[in-house]
């Protein structure tokens, strides 16, 4: 456990919770970020993509003024190879359709909310990523 | 406008809470769906701690009639727990297990400089249509 960061975790879920706080306080959304892409997508409902852009607009600016403070990029690593990403990247966009929420829809939100139907979800694909990083790593053998 | 900045500045919260958190990191997000391996625990803080953090103001903002910006509250009306649920999220664990990253982190990892978030991110958008192609008009 010699990478665990407890305090930045700490730090940084209580921005993410104040985040979907906020935007359930002001504006009365759900901070759940697949159905706030999907619905900005076209084609989309009329009158609501506003707020949606702008939340996507600042998930960009964040990490970007981040990085401008601190300087490079290098503190992310991604080893997955590109065809693995955009199949990754597939099945995270029609999964996440399919099953109505990701990680902070399901995982923070509707878990926020105490919704059975978000803890079924949460726990479904926390145990098949769990496996398929074990599939991929201890018996593919493709890194430690 | 204010409603528009409101949303911006919440992104913009959300955006660094995932680069403070380091969940931004694909590979620190895989060290801890990597029980087998050197276990990271720390999304699992993240998580308490965002979980903690709304559950606590969802007590007081959802005694509120509405929200301060707008008429209603949007809350999703489903409740059953259904095959496309868990098979949704499913395909979206495996996704995230070959990846490591959610659609929040690839949109943040865009705004940090990372092209490879951008591929990530076009492609989880290409599934988003594929869905809507397959069953069309269900919503």
């Amino acid at each position: 456990m010699e990478n665990f960061t407890p305090y930045s975790a700490l730090v940084g879920g209580a921005l993410i919770g104040l985040s979907a706080a906020l935007l359930m306080l002001l504006n009365g959304r759900i901070a759940g970020i697949s159905g706030i892409i999907g619905r900005a997508l076209p084609p989309h409902q009329r009158g609501d993509i506003g707020w949606r852009l702008f939340f996507l607009t600042g998930l960009l600016l964040g990490p970007l003024s981040s990085r401008l403070v601190v300087g490079n990029s290098d503190n992310i690593r991604i080893d997955t190879p590109l065809p693995v990403l955009i199949i990754a990247g597939l099945l995270v966009g029609y999964g996440t359709s399919l099953g109505s929420g990701c990680t902070s829809g399901h995982g923070v939100c509707g878990l926020a909310r105490l919704s059975p139907r978000s803890a079924a979800a949460t726990l479904i694909f926390m145990f098949v990523a769990g496996i398929t990083v074990y599939i991929v790593r201890h018996w593919i053998g493709v890194r430690d | 406008m204010i409603k528009n900045l409101s949303t911006l500045f919440c992104g913009t919260l959300f955006g660094l809470g995932l680069v403070i958190s380091q969940m931004v990191n694909p590979v620190k997000v895989l060290a801890f769906l990597d029980i087998a391996g050197h276990w990271d625990p720390s999304l699992a803080l993240v998580m308490a701690s965002a979980l903690i953090t709304l559950g606590l103001a969802h007590k007081l903002i959802l005694r509120r009639p509405a929200p301060i910006l707008e008429q209603s509250f949007h809350l999703p009306g489903a409740t059953r727990i259904d095959a496309r649920l868990l098979i949704g999220a499913a395909l979206f664990g495996v996704g995230w297990g070959l990846s490591g990253f959610c659609p929040g982190a690839a949109i943040a990892a865009i705004g940090y400089g990372r092209t490879e978030a951008l591929l990530f991110t076009v492609a989880m958008c290409a599934g988003i249509w594929l869905f809507r192609l397959i069953h069309r008009p269900t919503h």
